[in-house]
């Protein structure tokens, strides 16, 4: 209890301190734009960033929510394909010997160099951006899941074995529980990266969603509506990151 | 009932097991003791067929097998509970593995609880409890395999002292109570004394028995008996032989 209790005062303090450096910062911010006179459309201050994503609400919350729903869709999308894929890999070591340079090398392909061919191929419509957002997520979750399911330990394999369970079993009772800590913590980078995926997809060619908002108003130097963009997005990226630890939270630090 | 013949284990062309031969009779207890990387864990595995024989038979009930996968439970110096399933959930995995019907299981398994006096945590998870619980958990997860033979690797070898004694007494229940044959290595001769009715003393490798000590007196045993104190100063002067300290 006493232990609890500390962590709670240790929380609180870490807490205070994360306050008092973002307010810092703010504050450095807002102090510079107004006493060093830099025009709004080169560095808007924090205070005229705030009241744009409120009074521009109407402008922003549409192109949000179709960023947002591409987001989704490619999360969904990437866990619909990492996992089967990352299951397969392990149960059969033949296709993960023949697919793991695939899967390393497309790596190393500059997917935001990609986007434009994607706009050509899939439009300027939101399946090129879903696919965006997919690419960047779907590696992450399948390794951080392949190398969770791999990481068992053999001697409970053993055990497993001698209960003569089949492989379905198995990933019931072990593996899937035993990857989890692993494929969070790949979901945790690909939630916030799957971001920047549909962002960039925007920004080559869209019609709608904050990239194409970011874009349109860069030209028209609105720098608060960018900055209010960036903030919609950030906002959504921790929105993001929050419910997977949520889940994760649930799913796996409570039980261990 | 088991019968192990001419059992040869190679690990990179050099012999763990050279026709290493065994029997096991219905509700017996064998200890096999021997030094430390003598290939008792290899025997053992060789049995569970984690790895495969060269050559040699395995026979369980007359009939020949591969290796016991199916046939034995297991239990090891690790408690090997999963770090996110509470105690019962733990002793049950046996049974959802086969498949059998949860509700009775749960029932045999609460009842293996009581015996081992196990009642009260069964909805603890493994780190909430003592190393000494958890091996008690590991004994009722072992129950529920509902194997007539069980492969003991060094069960009590992480636990201290005093909580060895109390697994002990549960272990010799596994033959008295629960009428399984159990087969299990160690390194301990104490504890091969106290629970076996046959102790072999196993060579360095090649393994090989070199000796077999019938122990007919009646169990629990104590220790202070002069035959058994007799019995383990031959073999650790016979251990302390094969490891080359003398």
């Amino acid at each position: 209890m006493s232990e609890g209790r500390i962590r709670t005062r240790l929380d609180a303090r870490s807490t205070l301190w994360a306050a008092a450096l973002v307010l810092g910062i703010l504050g450095t911010w807002e102090g510079a734009c107004r006493l060093g006179n830099i025009p709004i459309f080169i560095l808007p201050p924090p205070s005229a960033i705030a009241h744009t994503a409120v009074v521009k609400a109407g402008l922003l919350l549409p192109h949000a929510a179709v960023t947002f729903g591409e987001i989704c869709l490619g999360i969904v999308l990437a866990l619909a394909t990492a996992i089967p894929l990352a299951l397969v890999m392990f149960a059969k070591p033949t296709v993960e010997k023949a697919l793991a340079p695939f899967l390393v090398a497309s790596q190393a392909v500059p997917v935001f160099a990609l986007a434009p061919l994607l706009v050509v191929w899939l439009g300027y419509g939101i399946a090129s951006k879903v696919f965006m957002a997919w690419v960047i997520i779907f590696f992450p979750i399948t390794i951080s899941l392949l190398e969770g399911f791999k990481s068992c330990d053999p001697e409970y394999r053993v055990m497993f074995r001698l209960m003569e369970a089949d492989f379905f079993t198995c990933l019931r009772l072990l593996y899937w529980p035993w990857a989890l800590p692993r494929f969070f913590a790949g979901l945790k980078v690909g939630v916030t990266v799957a971001t920047i995926g549909a962002v960039i997809g925007e920004w080559v060619g869209a019609q709608k969603g904050l990239g194409f908002l970011m874009i349109q108003s860069n030209a028209r130097l609105q720098t608060d509506i960018v900055f209010a963009a960036i903030l919609y997005l950030t906002a959504m990226g921790l929105g993001l990151w929050i419910l997977v630890g949520h889940l994760e939270h649930r799913w796996v630090t409570r039980k261990r | 009932m088991l019968q192990v013949t001419h059992l040869t284990i190679q690990f990179d062309h050099a012999p763990i097991l050279s026709r290493f031969n065994l029997s096991l009779a219905p509700g017996e207890f064998k200890v096999l003791v021997g030094p430390s990387g003598c290939g008792k864990s290899s025997f053992l595995d060789g049995l569970t067929g984690v790895t495969t024989p060269r050559e040699g038979e395995i026979r369980w009930q007359g009939e020949s097998l591969p290796h016991l996968g199916g046939k034995a439970a297991y239990m090891q110096q690790k408690d090997l509970l999963l770090p996110w399933a509470d105690l019962l959930d733990n002793a049950l995995l046996p049974a959802r593995a086969a498949g059998r019907s949860i509700k009775a299981a749960r029932e045999e398994a609460r009842s293996y609880f009581q015996r081992l006096g196990l009642a009260g945590y069964e909805h603890h998870l493994p780190r909430q409890v003592s190393g000494g619980m958890r091996q008690r958990c590991a004994l009722a997860r072992t129950l529920m395999f509902d194997r007539e033979l069980i492969l003991l690797d060094e069960p009590l070898s992480a636990l201290d002292a005093i909580t060895r004694r109390s697994l002990q007494s549960l272990l010799l229940l596994l033959q008295t109570e629960f009428k399984k044959t159990l087969l299990m290595i160690t390194h301990d001769i104490e504890e091969a004394l106290i629970l076996a009715d046959e102790v072999c003393l196993l060579s360095s490798r090649p393994m090989e028995i070199r000796e077999t000590f019938v122990l007919d007196s009646p169990k629990p045993r104590d220790f202070t008996d002069p035959k058994l104190m007799e019995i383990k100063a031959h073999v650790l002067d016979q251990l302390q032989r094969e490891a080359g300290h003398v």
